[in-house]
């Protein structure tokens, strides 16, 4: 297996080779479906109100991955969503800017040179985004494109056949590659949830994520159903928490696919604030990867400070 | 840091009113005995003042119950009565809002529990024993099972709507008239559970609702024409009743106290785990009898489950009974907070280790911190003693038959939990455990259709499901 970043020497003996890396993957306590899903639809319930969802709804604001994957991008698109990270509610100029823009590899540049000097980060997918079905060259040489061309952040995906057929080394070593690849940008390690199905493998993923060097564990590309979840996201969260208690070292997670709502996103936050804790309300910690999701933060935003609702004309859709 | 603003529900909602009366025989009267007051827990004013029954007064409900079995409700068709247990099912989820809030001020739980735990299973235990009326025959106790007559039921004061519901649905879906004792400090949800009886339009008499002390709950049990004694409560007022009514011809049922344990292998979903233990032990404040108020965990996990657990139990909020984000609210009254405060210097003295939560507490009001004793061992009278409140005792064991020994090494015998991701030895253990109900991987979860009901000092009978309907006919 590639040589992993440095790790304290509880974790060192996991990624020794491919049998350790099993064993410890395996040895990890199980995750009751039943048990998970009710806590999540019970932190679901909490009433977040006031001054607490205006803050709730900036913060969220400020953890959008702004995104378009379709194969129908061109530079004007991106152009019009870097404007919109930019200052996502012209007349109301204290609305926080978004974390970062996510784009296709070939778009990097053209995000890259309308965002410069704005605080908004570019992500970037790469590794044969969204299925991951190609050669390590191809997916380093998709990753140092990327980088190249100017992303601070690269949202790689796992090879999912891989990992369900058990062959977590080859997993583990594709990651810390591209890690390597990426130098000093950013690496979120996408698991594809929807893909690995069971949470138990969701637990599994995620730890081989953080064992292999990924800055972010991510949920989902947004091209397979089912995206991001509650439950989902609570095993990830508890996963970095975890991880924390270990290391004394905070990854970040970022939810991603489906999140639509405010309401939506303030249970995201909930969870993050009691499952992770609240060093992880940040952008550097978590993120929403999300298109439609900004424009309804807009709106209840601005039912929060002008007390009254506008609608979906007065938010600007780009 | 996200302080989350407080979100409080309307008190209005629950309409409270400054006197409540007794329901008997289809009326709402004036009782004779000595009015009581009932207190908010959380803020120690009196909501409301009700009125008690006196010896007289339960004759006269006793004898009202009598009238409407003789006369109606043994002689109604199951399908009939079933149309009016089904009304009041509909009534009370109409009204569930009103109830929850009301609940949560008299009781002093948080909204959020009898908002999606208490009022709604409440409703469940209408809806499921009205399907039972016009079905009894097929319920294995013969082609045509018999009431027994007029029940005479004591309930508690830690779930005063929904144990009302356990005691008069599976009642009236059998063909008894009822006549039941509220607890004294939570009599609020009974009554208003009587006006939508009465809205519900049964015959009178069919349920009588009569708040007061012990003594009310004593005269109606020893009455000689109740046919049928159910009582939840504490084992040592069990202990009485059961003795009061040796050689009479009433059946009996109690539901009494419990110590259950919560048994973590090194080999469960320990996340989960962690959620079980804090429902089994904080949920209602601790006020369950079958709380899983001592836990068992595997010594190899021992030290990584406690440390997740204390991080987890340093998240619940504790406060505001109407805030819906609320996790323990108050202490019922300040007698048993008292009782638990004395039970945890006890733990103290005998030299267990306490870890308490450093959450704020209400400045009014009875409120506990979430507390967890640590090296405790069976001799600790936290080990042993019923503490009815939100205080967690851990225990260890080696092996599987060292916690089968120790969880039953107790008089009573409620319920269990056991956590592992090995179905055989969910299996073995709960063929093991001294308990009525056996919880895996999960910890208080309450279904009208599955059997509850304890071993030993736990008492004896079943409420809930087909098991649950024997205590109701003369089979």
């Amino acid at each position: 297996m590639a040589a992993p970043t440095t790790l304290p020497s509880a974790l060192a003996d996991a990624v020794r080779d491919e049998s350790s890396l099993r064993r410890f993957l395996h040895g990890l306590p199980g995750v009751d479906q039943v048990g998970v899903e009710q806590r999540a639809a019970g932190l679901g319930t909490r009433s977040i109100k006031k001054a607490s969802k205006l803050w709730a709804i900036d913060t969220a604001i400020s953890m959008v991955d702004l995104t378009t994957l379709e194969g129908a991008d061109t530079p004007g698109k991106v152009r019009t969503l870097a404007a919109k990270a930019r200052r996502p509610d012209p007349e109301r100029p204290d609305a926080p800017r978004v974390a970062a823009v996510c784009v296709y590899p070939d778009m990097v540049k053209t995000a890259a040179d309308e965002l410069k000097g704005t605080g908004v980060n570019v992500a970037s997918v790469a590794t044969a985004f969204p299925s991951g079905r190609s050669t390590m060259d191809i997916k380093l040489a998709d990753t140092k494109f990327a980088v190249e061309q100017g992303a601070a952040e690269v949202d790689m995906v796992i090879d999912r056949g891989a990992f369900l057929s058990g062959r977590y080394g080859l997993v583990f070593d594709e990651i810390v590659r591209v890690k390597e690849a990426c130098g000093d940008a950013h690496l979120k390690v996408i698991l594809e949830t929807g893909e690995l199905v069971t949470y138990d493998n969701v637990r599994r993923a995620s730890w081989l994520a953080l064992l292999a060097g990924g800055d972010f564990i991510k949920t989902s590309t947004g091209k397979v159903s089912p995206a991001a979840t509650l439950p989902v996201t609570h095993v990830m969260l508890q996963a970095v928490r975890d991880w924390h208690t270990l290391t004394g070292e905070r990854r970040g997670v970022k939810p991603a696919g489906g999140i639509r709502t405010t309401k939506d996103a303030i249970k995201y936050l909930v969870a993050v604030h009691e499952v992770a804790g609240a060093e992880w309300l940040n952008n550097h910690l978590f993120r929403f990867g999300a298109s439609t999701l900004l424009n309804d933060l807009l709106m209840q935003r601005r039912t929060q400070t002008d007390g009254h609702y506008s609608g979906p004309d007065y938010v600007t859709v780009d | 840091m996200w302080e989350y603003a407080p979100a409080p529900e309307s008190r209005d909602i629950a309409n409270l009113k400054p006197n409540y009366r007794m329901f008997s025989d289809g009326q709402f009267v004036e009782g004779t005995g000595e009015p009581l007051k009932t207190v908010n827990p959380a803020t120690e004013e009196v909501l409301a003042e009700v009125s008690t029954a006196s010896t007289a007064d339960v004759d006269k409900a006793v004898k009202a119950a009598r009238r409407a079995y003789d006369r109606v409700w043994s002689k109604m068709p199951g399908t009939e009565r079933a149309k009016y247990i089904y009304r009041i099912a509909r009534l009370i989820q109409e009204r569930s809002r009103e109830l929850a809030v009301l609940e949560s001020l008299d009781n002093g739980k948080p909204i959020k529990e009898s908002r999606d735990v208490d009022v709604p299973t409440a409703a469940a235990h209408f809806f499921y024993h009205a399907g039972w009326a016009d079905k009894l025959s097929y319920a294995g106790y013969g082609p045509d099972p018999r009431p027994l007559g007029v029940a005479g039921q004591v309930i508690p004061w830690n779930f005063p709507l929904l144990m009302a519901a356990w005691k008069i649905a599976p009642a009236l879906a059998c063909g008894n008239t009822v006549v039941l004792k509220p607890a004294e400090t939570t009599p609020l949800t009974a009554l208003v559970l009587a006006e939508i009886i009465q809205q519900a339009d049964l015959p009178p008499g069919v349920v009588n609702i009569i708040p007061g002390a012990g003594d009310v709950g004593a005269s109606l049990v020893e009455h000689p024409d109740v046919n049928k004694v159910a009582f939840t409560g504490s084992t040592d007022v069990g202990k009485i009743i059961q003795r009061e009514l040796a050689g009479t011809r009433k059946k009996l049922t109690l539901e009494l106290g419990g110590k259950a344990a919560n048994v973590v292998f090194d080999d469960a979903p320990l996340d989960q785990a962690v959620e079980g233990i804090v429902n089994g032990i904080f949920f209602n404040q601790g006020h369950v009898c079958c709380a899983g108020s001592r836990l068992l965990v595997q010594e190899s996990v021992a030290d990584e489950l406690l440390e997740k657990l204390r991080v987890r139990v340093s998240t619940l909020r504790v406060g505001d009974p109407l805030d819906k984000n609320t996790d323990v609210g108050a202490i019922n009254s300040r007698e048993q907070l008292t009782k638990i405060q004395e039970l945890v210097e006890s733990g103290e003295g005998e030299g267990a280790s306490r870890w308490t939560s450093s959450c704020p507490l209400p400045d009014k009001g009875f409120f506990f911190a979430p507390t967890v004793f640590s090296n405790v061992s069976q001799a600790m009278r936290i080990a042993r003693e019923e503490i009815f409140g939100p205080v967690l005792s851990v225990l260890t064991f080696r092996t599987p038959d060292e916690a089968v020994a120790k969880a039953n090494n107790t008089p009573y015998g409620l319920s269990a939990g056991v956590w592992t991701e090995k179905g055989s030895r969910i299996l073995w253990m709960a063929q093991r455990m001294r308990a009525g109900v056996v919880w895996s991987n999960t910890f208080n979860r309450f279904d009208p259709t599955a059997p509850f009901g304890g071993y030993q000092e736990s008492g004896f009978g079943r409420e809930g499901g087909r098991t649950g309907l024997e205590a109701y006919l003369d089979v």
